[in-house]
């Protein structure tokens, strides 16, 4: 091959004077451009009778309402009972697993400075903790005259709680996410075994399942929001939030050690799945097999009574107590329980309000369709009467989950960051790899502090 | 991530051994050089708008805090400390090394076969086949490969258990992704490649081979000491795109880790990174100091492809 020197050696010179030139231009538009922040004339500071400054209202505009796909019922159920409402339904993830779909969405738009949805759906319990903060603030304060302190009034004592920031109520709860002890009567009764109330006791049986009954299960580890179930219901002090910045996780406490302990026993013994009950290959390996499982009230509706799930047989699954270190106090552990958002951006805050209202609490879609145990009181009540009433569940199940409801943990905080997200990406492909949980403690403890510091926490 | 050279790419790649007589160039008119600034002008706007512009938007944002003030190297000091950033480059850099190499040799060795097969319906029909997953965009890409990577659903299943992987968790452990986001990006992007470096072969002239036949090389001879060496140009142009493309990776992770129910983390590469810094903590500027050493990087390992390639000779 061979080379030549380039014609003229003045023209590329000539073309880089005039790419620098351009350069400089645009750097010094583009300097222009950025000196007038696109909110800044949005919010004048005022508040109003609502605790903020809504924008200019219409109230014929259509409001955008983002939902998960199991929430779509709720948003069609309201275009049923509303239908002067205009509204518009988006789904997306509902921010599951921790994917953050809701908060990077909004942050663009706030870069945008248009383009807000004007309520939305979450799966996550901790998205007040950012939602709430800022300059560009999404969600609407709920509780400073925009809602009536009587509707608010009607939730499940306590349920506000995760969308509380700073005695502030930023959003409504879908449904409530005790954790309950899942048992299956049939096979207790067929193996001759008793329900543990402790986990100690519920170690020993996993232990005994593991020998005599292989191939059936206590329990699965293999989902994001295990911590939830076996961490949060252990008392372990591995997601401690104070105020809106300090934050604190100790996985070598006495709890947390003692959980992973557990957990890895029940792993060795094959008792514990490491699959997630969303996977098929759950489905496939234990359909009629699940002895026990400690997990969410909603397990219910989207697990044992589901067709294209575990689909087990009526009259057979119990829901027990949460279940307690021996001596000490029982607690339940929490997953999700979706939560509900109004934008502070919405032209139309009466319309949001109807919707927000009617999906928390109109037995249309909370008794009638919801999967999950509704939140708000009177719903809930009904919900838990229609179960109990449908003879699909054993044993007391309306009282369990009540008082299942009523033990949530409350050292367990609501971060900026989700747990679930750092678990599944530290821990799952651990575990799934044959290592230890307790062994895998020190990496797990580094990566929530990390996570808790990249997001602004002063991390103890 | 575009993987697939783009036609327009193809379009402005070098003409390879195509030679052009050298009085074709001095004849060319005043009136003529006009008419190829019009036909260039399209690309410069566009690349202006949407590549120099909010490049050089980048660089700015990247020296300042968010109020617009001067913040010196602060921003790059924060990103390059940040817990994530070193896994990042880990992460994508392996990526790179593993598919860049397998994209180079594998192209170029299916080239020449495609090349040397001497019916012509079939050697159109194997590029034809080539060609076909390019045409899936990115994501719908990976949600295909969601299932053949899921042993429990996989048509290949017993490909995945052969390797000892019973479950989707344990096909993409975290030592896997490299190969496997390699073997996506090689699978949906290999086909257009195919194509152009079948059409560089087909440049080079008959007379050429023929010689070398004459002289008793024989097929893998000619390719080695005849075609690769006339290919150099084509190559590294390859190189250089694909590379692009691959530092940029954050479809296939992004896609995987909500598939994934997040086991494949959602700052597995440094795009990924770079968005969460912008949207998931605010940090906008941060996350220009990100793009912006992506840029540098990229851009070293460019003008060594460029030199090394001999990109910018003249035939």
């Amino acid at each position: 091959m061979t080379t030549e020197h380039p014609r003229g050696a003045a023209s590329p010179l000539r073309h880089l004077v005039v790419a620098a030139t351009a350069a400089v231009t645009l750097l010094a538009l583009a300097a222009c451009g950025s000196s007038t922040s696109p909110s800044a004339s949005k919010s004048d500071g005022s508040t109003s009778a609502f605790g903020f400054a809504p924008v200019k209202q219409d109230s014929s505009a259509a409001i955008t309402v983002w939902v998960d796909a199991t929430r779509e019922a709720a948003a069609k159920q309201f275009q049923k009972a509303h239908p002067e409402v205009p509204i518009k339904v988006e789904t997306y993830d509902g921010g599951a697993d921790g994917s953050g779909s809701f908060q990077t969405k909004v942050e663009a738009f706030n870069q945008a400075g248009s383009g807000w949805p004007d309520v939305v759906f979450s799966t996550q319990n901790n998205e007040a903790a950012w939602a709430s903060q800022g300059k560009d603030a999404f969600a609407a304060p709920l509780d400073k005259g925009y809602l009536d302190k009587s509707f608010l009034d009607g939730f499940t004592p306590g349920a506000l709680a995760p969308v509380t920031v700073d005695g502030t109520v930023y959003g409504l709860r879908n449904d409530l996410a005790p954790t309950v002890t899942w048992y299956d009567t049939a096979l207790m009764k067929q193996f001759g075994y008793t329900v543990p109330t402790t986990w100690e006791a519920y170690q020993a049986l996993g232990e005994k399942v593991g020998k005599e009954h292989p191939g059936y299960i206590v329990g699965t580890v293999g989902d994001s929001f295990a911590p939830e179930i076996y961490f949060w219901g252990a008392k372990a002090p591995v997601n401690v939030v104070k105020g809106t910045d300090q934050f604190s996780a100790n996985t070598s406490d006495a709890s947390s050690v003692k959980m992973a302990t557990l957990i890895d026993d029940l792993l060795k013994s094959g008792s514990m799945a490491k699959e997630s009950v969303f996977s098929p290959e759950f489905v496939q390996k234990y359909t009629g097999k699940v002895l026990m499982m400690p997990g969410p009230v909603w397990y219910s509706g989207a697990l044992f009574n589901n067709p294209s799930s575990l689909k087990s047989a009526p009259g057979t699954i119990a829901a027990g107590l949460p279940l307690g270190w021996d001596g000490q106090q029982a607690v339940a552990g929490n997953v999700g329980g979706g939560t509900w958002y109004v934008s502070r951006h919405s032209a139309n805050l009466e319309a949001a309000k109807k919707l927000i209202e009617f999906v928390t609490s109109d037995p249309s879609y909370q008794v009638d369709l919801a999967q999950g145990l509704p939140a708000y009181k009177d719903a809930g009540d009904k919900w838990l009467a229609k179960q109990a009433a449908s003879g699909f569940f054993a044993g007391d199940f309306a009282k369990n989950v009540s008082a299942a409801a009523s033990e949530v943990w409350d050292g367990w905080g609501y971060p900026r960051f989700s747990q679930e997200a750092v678990w599944a990406k530290t821990v799952t492909p651990a575990l799934s790899a044959g290592k230890s949980l307790v062994d895998t403690l020190p990496e797990w403890d580094k990566a929530i502090k990390n996570q808790a510091q990249a997001n602004g926490y002063k991390v103890k | 991530m575009t993987l697939a050279p783009s036609r327009a790419a193809a379009a402005g790649a070098p003409t390879g051994a195509r030679q052009r007589p050298r009085r074709a160039s001095r004849s060319v008119t005043g009136r003529w050089s006009r008419i190829s600034y019009l036909f260039v002008s399209g690309y410069v706007l566009f690349a202006l708008a949407f590549g120099i512009l909010p490049t050089l938007y980048a660089v700015r944002m990247s020296f300042t805090h968010d109020d617009g003030t001067f913040a010196g190297l602060t921003n790059y000091v924060d990103a390059v400390q940040d817990f994530r950033f070193l896994p990042a480059v880990g992460h994508v850099a392996a990526f790179v090394g593993v598919w860049l190499v397998s994209l180079l040799v594998l192209v170029t060795v299916l080239s020449l076969m495609v090349h040397a097969i001497g019916r012509a319906w079939l050697s159109s029909s194997v590029r034809f086949v080539y060609y076909i997953p390019g045409a899936l965009a990115g994501a719908a890409s990976v949600v295909l490969w969601l299932f053949l990577l899921n042993p429990t659903v996989s048509p290949v299943s017993a490909v995945l258990r052969a390797f000892g992987f019973s479950t989707f968790v344990e096909t993409i452990a975290p030592g896997n992704l490299p190969v496997i986001f390699a073997v996506i990006a090689f699978w949906s992007g290999a086909g257009g490649w195919i194509v152009v470096m079948y059409g560089a072969l087909n440049s080079i002239p008959v007379e050429v081979l023929e010689a070398a036949r004459l002289d008793g090389a024989g097929a893998v001879r000619t390719a080695l000491h005849v075609q690769l060496p006339m290919l150099r140009k084509w190559i590294s142009y390859m190189a250089i795109m694909s590379l692009a493309a691959g530092t940029q990776l954050f479809v296939e992770p992004r896609v995987l880790s909500q598939a994934s129910h997040a086991v494949v983390p959602n700052d597995y590469s440094l795009n990924q990174l770079a968005y969460l810094f912008a949207f998931k903590q605010g940090d906008l500027n941060g996350s220009a100091a990100i793009a912006v050493l992506l840029l540098l990087v990229t851009l070293v390992l460019s003008v060594f492809f460029v030199i090394r390639g001999g990109l910018f000779e003249r035939d």
